[in-house]
């Protein structure tokens, strides 16, 4: 029997997520993963105006925001069985690309990289031997003389004499676990640094089409309202805020991932859990329909079967509540569009065989899937999606490896680099394509969206987290039910009723642990998921019209 | 101290630009209302503090959507907030602690700094009890052992001020909504610490930098309106500054998404906008580095700054009764209490208006100022 500890709050995530870990000798033999926040989205969903749909449920979540504002959108064009003009398809392929482009980005430099990066060992490095490093990987590494290290390292020593160390506190600097020369530690942080001031320009793509960023307020039912932003002085602004991220991915981000991975390619071989992968796909091209359209294709991979990707089809997901605070009236998974809602909770204290977290627990077929940037590249991958196999294999080729890396802490971390890298070079084409259409005199950009009785639709799309979904059942004009299938309840739900685990339990089986008081190699692996917890955390709703009962004190 | 001589004495203290510092304490200054004699006072203010005021800043039931809004500060950048203005010693979205460190460091930075850190406050506080053995009071969110009701109790009333970011943490927000599952309330409201409220959803980043810098100049916080959000920001409606106001008073209006109207930026009314009943600075601040804001975004207000916007304003995209249209489209629906003539007197008529939704949620009192 090992040693139980818990890590709650785990921070650096959205959302309030507990992990519990069983060590024995020096590994992780087991892991509890919990959802600790509830907030019933889908219950005040209930008897709302379904085109308002979509601006309540991208409030489940600040950080991916526009994911599910495009999904509700979409789940209600599904019901209403319109297509919206290419001119609307266009703005919601760039606001989405703008979110990646975003998102990636601050999720390796300021969530992800203090667990590989250690800040203190930067002030020993020789700015001279940065420069030198920052140039052998990329010989056109922006801001990377030793002059510019030299000041970052300054700005940095300020900092620390200063002697309030703010969010670096009580780290785990010095930790055994750190592997990267002091060189590389300096230029870590000065991307740190840098990446923050780029996060906040690349975020005006969204204000520029979305009016403001985060939570944009330009999607409507049928469309998009931003018809008068959509001209040459904007979108020119939009093409060089795109051209600035852009060339910060391809010089900082992706070189700088390249840069760390051979001092931790240990890490190439922890942490892969699952070997089933999921993704809806996303960004519509023009022309066809759904999922043939989609420019990442929809598909499931099984036992990391790089040879084929299947197709995906609605009807086969289910969730359940076996380990969850809920209770269903018979024990047994339940598609989204049929589940049931009676919270049961037994207290965050309680014996982990029972139930432990506030995230359901969905299932594609009966299997626990990974979704993220990894399914991603994977269900691409293996769907011979061409610009995915150039990225993915130029990455290993520089890295002298197999594809078989990717299955890993490391490769989901590689994976999410190497597709914000495709993403970037997809969207100035959607640009081109929009500009296209306005120099034609084409400026539709909302079609009619008369509201029936009664419609059912789902819309399933891609957050930058992994595969999202939303249904929605219309009646009498209002929504009857409304339910989402969220990337961090698929990774971050209990184990069902089998005893299998989800994503991130499983891939936590087996990674070592040098000290159980300061746990960062936990910390690695639940951050390469990326977690987002706000939204994963949520209900569905009965087919009674009945909303349970709360005691308010 | 003359401004150039200020400019000189500290040009090579900090790493930041000068011209863009200098820049930012103007727009800082254009925000509070101040006259630019106090532009070299907020430039020392922020520059001089050889302490950092620490902040601890708390998530509940929330988003992270305000987290995301306060990163965007480019005057000043975000580097300068977190490395050099203040001393962010707990926010869980960007701090390298986790589990026990993390709890450890809270309960040092509030021992430390007792009375004298800002709480800046993030979400809602689920009060209800989740059916079950294990529930309890607040049991809807738990974070270390604690439930965040008992977490923001403890952090609030030993700061200096407690700041609430979002709608969500000044008043509930979204998941406060009819029926309200989670029995969540603002802050103020769940524990009775008096707060001060930057709402909107998420807020504006400039509003709450404008606060700290208050804070920093004066050693207090700014006046405030009777729900406690700073009359700097909240103290007008969308509707008296908006650009477009001249197309509402010469009854030119977007009547569908996309038409020659919308082309032409016309008056969003028609299409349920709320900027009417909304006190709020987007028109005049806008938002990501003064980019956009919704209404030129083609889409209307939806009132996020409000209490209870989310059952009050709803649905979005119906027009608000009993707003009197002027000039030569004077057909409203309903002619009711004149709210546009009394807001042009000055505002100082607090969301004037009863609106009954669909008489299914809340109804909303008339209520003067």
């Amino acid at each position: 029997m090992g040693t139980r500890h818990v890590i709650d709050p785990i921070t650096r995530i959205e959302g309030h997520l507990r992990i519990e870990i069983e060590v024995e000798d020096g590994k992780v033999k087991d892991a509890w993963s919990s959802g600790t926040l509830w907030r019933g989205f889908e219950v005040f969903l209930r008897d709302r105006d379904p085109r308002d749909a979509w601006i309540i449920t991208q409030r489940a979540c600040g950080v991916c925001t526009t994911v599910h504002a495009l999904a509700s959108v979409q789940c209600v064009e599904n019901a209403l069985g319109i297509q919206v003009p290419d001119n609307a398809r266009l703005v919601r392929n760039l606001i989405m690309g703008a979110q990646y482009l975003h998102d990636h980005p601050v999720h390796f430099y300021h969530l992800h990289a203090l667990d590989w990066v250690d800040i203190v060992s930067a002030l020993n490095a020789d700015p001279k031997a940065a420069s030198d490093l920052a140039y052998s990987i990329n010989p056109n590494a922006p801001k990377s003389g030793a002059g510019d290290f030299q000041a970052v390292k300054e700005k940095l020593a300020h900092f620390v004499n200063r002697g309030q160390l703010g969010p670096f506190d009580n780290a785990y600097w010095g930790h055994p676990a750190y592997k990267l020369p002091p060189e590389a530690n300096l230029m870590a942080v000065s991307h740190y640094l840098d990446a923050l001031a780029l996060q906040a320009k690349a975020a005006r793509m969204h204000a520029i089409l979305g009016g403001k960023n985060p939570h944009i307020q330009t999607y409507t039912v049928g469309g998009v309202t931003c018809v008068a932003d959509l001209n040459p002085d904007r979108l020119g602004q939009f093409l060089y805020i795109l051209r600035e991220v852009k060339s910060f991915v391809e010089n900082v981000y992706l070189p700088d991932v390249l840069a760390v991975a051979p001092f931790y390619l240990d890490w190439a071989s922890i942490g892969g859990g699952l070997r089933n992968y999921l993704s809806y796909g996303l960004y519509p091209q023009k022309g066809g329909k759904e999922p043939e359209n989609l420019f990442f294709p929809r598909g499931a991979v099984f036992d990391r079967d790089l040879s084929k990707a299947h197709p995906v089809y609605e009807g086969k997901i289910t969730e359940e509540v076996t380990h969850s605070w809920y209770k269903y009236t018979e024990n047994k998974p339940l598609h989204p569009s049929v589940g049931q809602t009676d919270p049961w909770y037994t207290g965050i204290e309680t014996e982990t065989d029972g139930k432990y977290s506030w995230l359901k627990t969905p299932r594609y077929e009966g299997k626990a899937m990974e979704v993220g940037p990894l399914a991603r590249m994977v269900v691409n991958y293996a769907s011979g999606h061409k610009p995915t196999v150039e990225a993915v294999s130029g990455v290993l080729r520089k890295l002298g490896l197999g594809p078989e890396i990717l299955f890993s802490t490391l490769g989901r971390t590689a994976a999410r680099a190497i597709e914000t890298k495709i993403m970037a070079d997809a969207m100035e084409g959607w640009l081109n394509e929009l500009l296209g259409n306005i120099k034609k005199g084409d400026m539709e950009t909302c079609v009619d969206a008369p509201m029936p009785d009664s419609a059912a639709g789902f819309g399933m799309t891609e957050a930058p987290r992994g595969a999202l979904g939303h249904w929605i059942n219309i009646q009498g004009k209002k929504i009857r039910n409304y339910q989402m299938v969220v990337p961090s309840t698929w990774n971050g739900s209990p184990r069902d009723a089998q005893g299998l685990r989800s994503s991130f339990e499983e891939a936590l089986i087996g990674t070592p642990v040098a000290d159980p008081k300061r746990p960062l190699e936990i910390l690695r692996t639940i951050h390469s998921f990326d977690p987002c917890l706000a939204c994963a955390v949520h209900i569905i709703d009965p087919r009674t019209n009945e909303v349970y009962k709360v005691r308010a004190v | 101290m003359e401004q150039k001589e200020f400019m000189e004495k500290h040009k090579m203290l900090y790493s930041l630009d000068r011209r863009e510092f200098m820049l930012f304490c103007t727009k800082i200054a254009a925000v509070l209302g101040l006259a630019p004699s106090f532009i070299p006072k907020i430039a020392e203010a922020i520059e001089e503090g050889a302490k950092k005021p620490s902040v601890i800043w708390l998530h509940l039931a929330e988003c992270t959507g305000d987290s995301e809004a306060f990163i965007r500060s480019t005057y000043p950048s975000i580097e300068e907030l977190v490395l050099n203005i203040l001393s962010v010693d707990y926010h869980e979205t960007i701090m390298a602690s986790a589990g026990d460190q993390a709890e450890e460091l809270l309960e040092k930075v509030m021992r430390e700094n007792k009375g004298k850190y800002l709480a800046i406050l993030e979400g809602a506080i689920p009060t209800g009890t989740p059916p079950g053995p294990g529930g309890k009071p607040g049991g809807f969110l738990t974070i270390g052992k604690r439930t965040g009701m008992e977490l923001a109790r403890e952090v609030c009333s030993n700061a200096f001020a407690a700041i609430c970011v979002g709608t969500c943490s000044c008043f509930g927000g979204v998941q406060a909504q009819y029926p309200n599952p989670t029995g969540a309330k603002g802050v103020e409201d769940a524990i009775g610490v008096p707060t001060l409220k930057i709402p909107g959803c998420p807020h504006n980043v400039v509003n709450s930098v404008a606060t700290v810098v208050n804070f920093l100049l004066l050693g207090s916080l700014p006046r405030t309106d009777k729900y406690g959000r700073p009359l700097f920001a909240y103290g007008k409606r969308i509707h008296d500054h908006c650009p477009r106001r001249a197309h509402f008073d010469a009854g030119q209006f977007v009547e569908k998404f996309g038409d020659e109207g919308a082309m032409n930026r016309y008056c969003l009314y028609k299409m349920g906008c709320k900027g009417p009943q909304t006190y709020h600075n987007c028109s005049l601040a806008e938002y990501n580095d003064g980019t956009s804001w919704p209404v030129k975004g083609g889409h209307g207000c939806i009132g996020c700054s409000e209490p209870n916007f989310w059952d009050d304003m709803a649905p979005f995209y119906e027009r608000l009764p009993d707003v009197k249209l002027p000039g030569v489209e004077a057909t409203a629906d309903k002619v009711g209490f004149a709210l546009v003539g009394a807001a042009a007197a000055g505002a100082a008529v607090h969301g004037a208006y009863t609106f009954i939704n669909r008489g299914k949620f809340r109804n909303r009192e008339e209520e003067k100022e």
